[in-house]
């Protein structure tokens, strides 16, 4: 019988202590590192490990947060679909808080719009089949890890013949990120740990030109303590010792090559394409859009929502955050007039973003 | 969003034309997946879900495999102890 416990197991306290232990004894001078994930920003600070780390070691959180980077004319046009009479608006949970130039789907929802939240995209296809005469619209956000799922949705309902379903989509990508974070003047990241789930997908093989070109080591890394620590050790290793590599520490998920026919579901769906990233600007060939032969499901395509003029809160330096520039508190804004109730930046509104991290956990 | 939770697949059947399956993330969380892009999964096969898809199968020799590497690095860090601490 199986008893192997893929969670329990990375989360042994005493294996974290010693890697921890190993990263103190590995380590002689002082390294930037670079989460690019939100996901291992929010474990990391939830189960302290930043505070576990010898203070030579110090972590910046990347831009990793698909709720975070969603560019405010897109939350903006989101609204304005949102509020239309006849359309049901559907959307991962974390959308709702996210603040537009002056309001969030949630205040839409109080005035009497159709916002639902849903778990999967194909809920929302599920919703557009028992509404036929509503149009559903599925707000299609994320890096990669969200493409595959959110692919297949635009998929089924072309399958099943719906009229009535479209998706306003905002994907980005890690590896432009990632360049545009180490060629900026600017940078201080020394060191990657390369977001897990992305490459479950992605693989790693568009890392390593990467690496080379700017010198500096990656490692795939998984979302458990332990994993984080092993990912920490390996990228501390590699720099002590002098070597540029990608390396994987997370070989239980993520292969070299990753899931290729689900690489090869999103390029028949998305194409690649200059995206904004909020706080941060347009990163070229960031993003992914859908391709003219599903222009039937294109969200912007099906509303007239263009004049868009987004306003951002003057105060936050969220950008500036996800780059690494910058901490949390060098926000004057934070824990004050920005609460993850009252958020003005998208980063203190989801879970994986560094501000409301910082905010939940004390930091 | 992508913090995916591992879970066990318990039961695997077809719903619309897609590959489905009940996966068990354990404390009687069970949640329907869509398998389509790991069509080889079978009941038993443990898997990591994000938004409702199972996009990868984990692989518990690999997991076994790296408890082992960092247990012996521990361990060996241990007894080689202080002496070998540069930093004193
Ligand atoms: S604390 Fe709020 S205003 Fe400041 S950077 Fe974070 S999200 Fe922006």
């Amino acid at each position: 019988m199986n008893t192997f416990d893929f969670t329990q197991s990375f989360r042994d306290a005493d294996l974290v202590r010693g890697v921890m232990e190993e990263i103190r004894r590995t380590v002689t001078r002082p390294w930037v590192l670079m989460e690019i994930c939100g996901g291992q920003t929010h474990s990391i600070v939830r189960h302290g490990l930043d505070q576990l780390l010898p203070p030579e070691i110090e972590l910046v959180h990347g831009p990793g947060c698909p709720v975070c980077v969603t560019p405010l004319e897109q939350i903006d046009r989101a609204l304005a679909i949102a509020s239309r009479p006849d359309v049901i608006f559907t959307s991962y949970g974390d959308m709702l808080r996210v603040p537009g130039s002056n309001r969030d789907l949630f205040s839409i929802r109080a005035q009497g719009g159709d916002v639902r939240v849903v778990y999967s995209p194909l809920d929302a296809v599920k919703i557009a089949r028992e509404n036929p005469h509503k149009q559903v619209v599925f707000f299609a956000i994320g890096f990669e890890t969200t493409a595959p799922p959110n692919v297949m949705a635009v998929r089924q309902a072309k399958a099943l013949g719906l009229k009535n379903f479209s998706v306003l989509v905002s994907h980005v990508r890690v590896p432009p990120a990632i360049r545009a974070i180490l060629g900026s003047p600017s940078n201080r990241v020394q060191g990657f740990l390369l977001a897990g789930h992305v490459c479950s997908i992605m693989g790693y093989w568009e890392y390593p030109p990467l690496a080379e070109q700017y010198r500096v080591p990656m490692v795939v890394t998984g979302f458990e303590p332990l994993d984080l620590a092993n990912g920490i050790l390996k990228v501390i290793q590699l720099l002590e010792a002098g070597q540029v590599e990608v390396a994987n520490a997370y070989s239980r998920l993520v292969t070299f090559e990753g899931n290729r026919p689900a690489q090869q579901m999103i390029s028949e769906v998305f194409m690649d394409c200059d995206r904004a990233w909020r706080g941060i600007g347009v990163i070229p060939q960031s993003g992914w859009r859908l391709r003219p032969e599903y222009a039937k499901f294109d969200a912007e395509e099906r509303f007239d929502v263009a004049e868009i003029a987004p306003k951002e809160s003057p105060l936050c330096i969220a950008g500036q955050i996800m780059q690494g520039m910058k901490k949390p508190h060098d926000c004057p804004a934070f824990g004050t007039l920005c609460t993850p109730e009252h958020p003005l930046g998208a980063t203190m509104v989801s879970s994986e973003g560094a501000c409301a991290a910082y905010y939940k956990y004390g930091r | 969003m992508c913090l995916g939770v591992p879970g066990k697949i318990t039961e695997v059947y077809e719903k619309d034309g897609l590959p489905m399956a009940k996966v068990d993330f354990g404390a009687g969380v069970i949640r329907e997946t869509c398998l389509a892009y790991v069509p080889e999964a079978q009941p038993g096969d443990w898997t990591v879900i994000h938004v409702g898809f199972a996009l990868n199968l984990l692989s518990e020799q690999e997991a076994q495999e790296t408890l082992a590497l960092l247990k012996e690095i521990v361990d060996l860090g241990e007894e080689l102890g202080p002496d070998m601490d540069v930093k004193q």
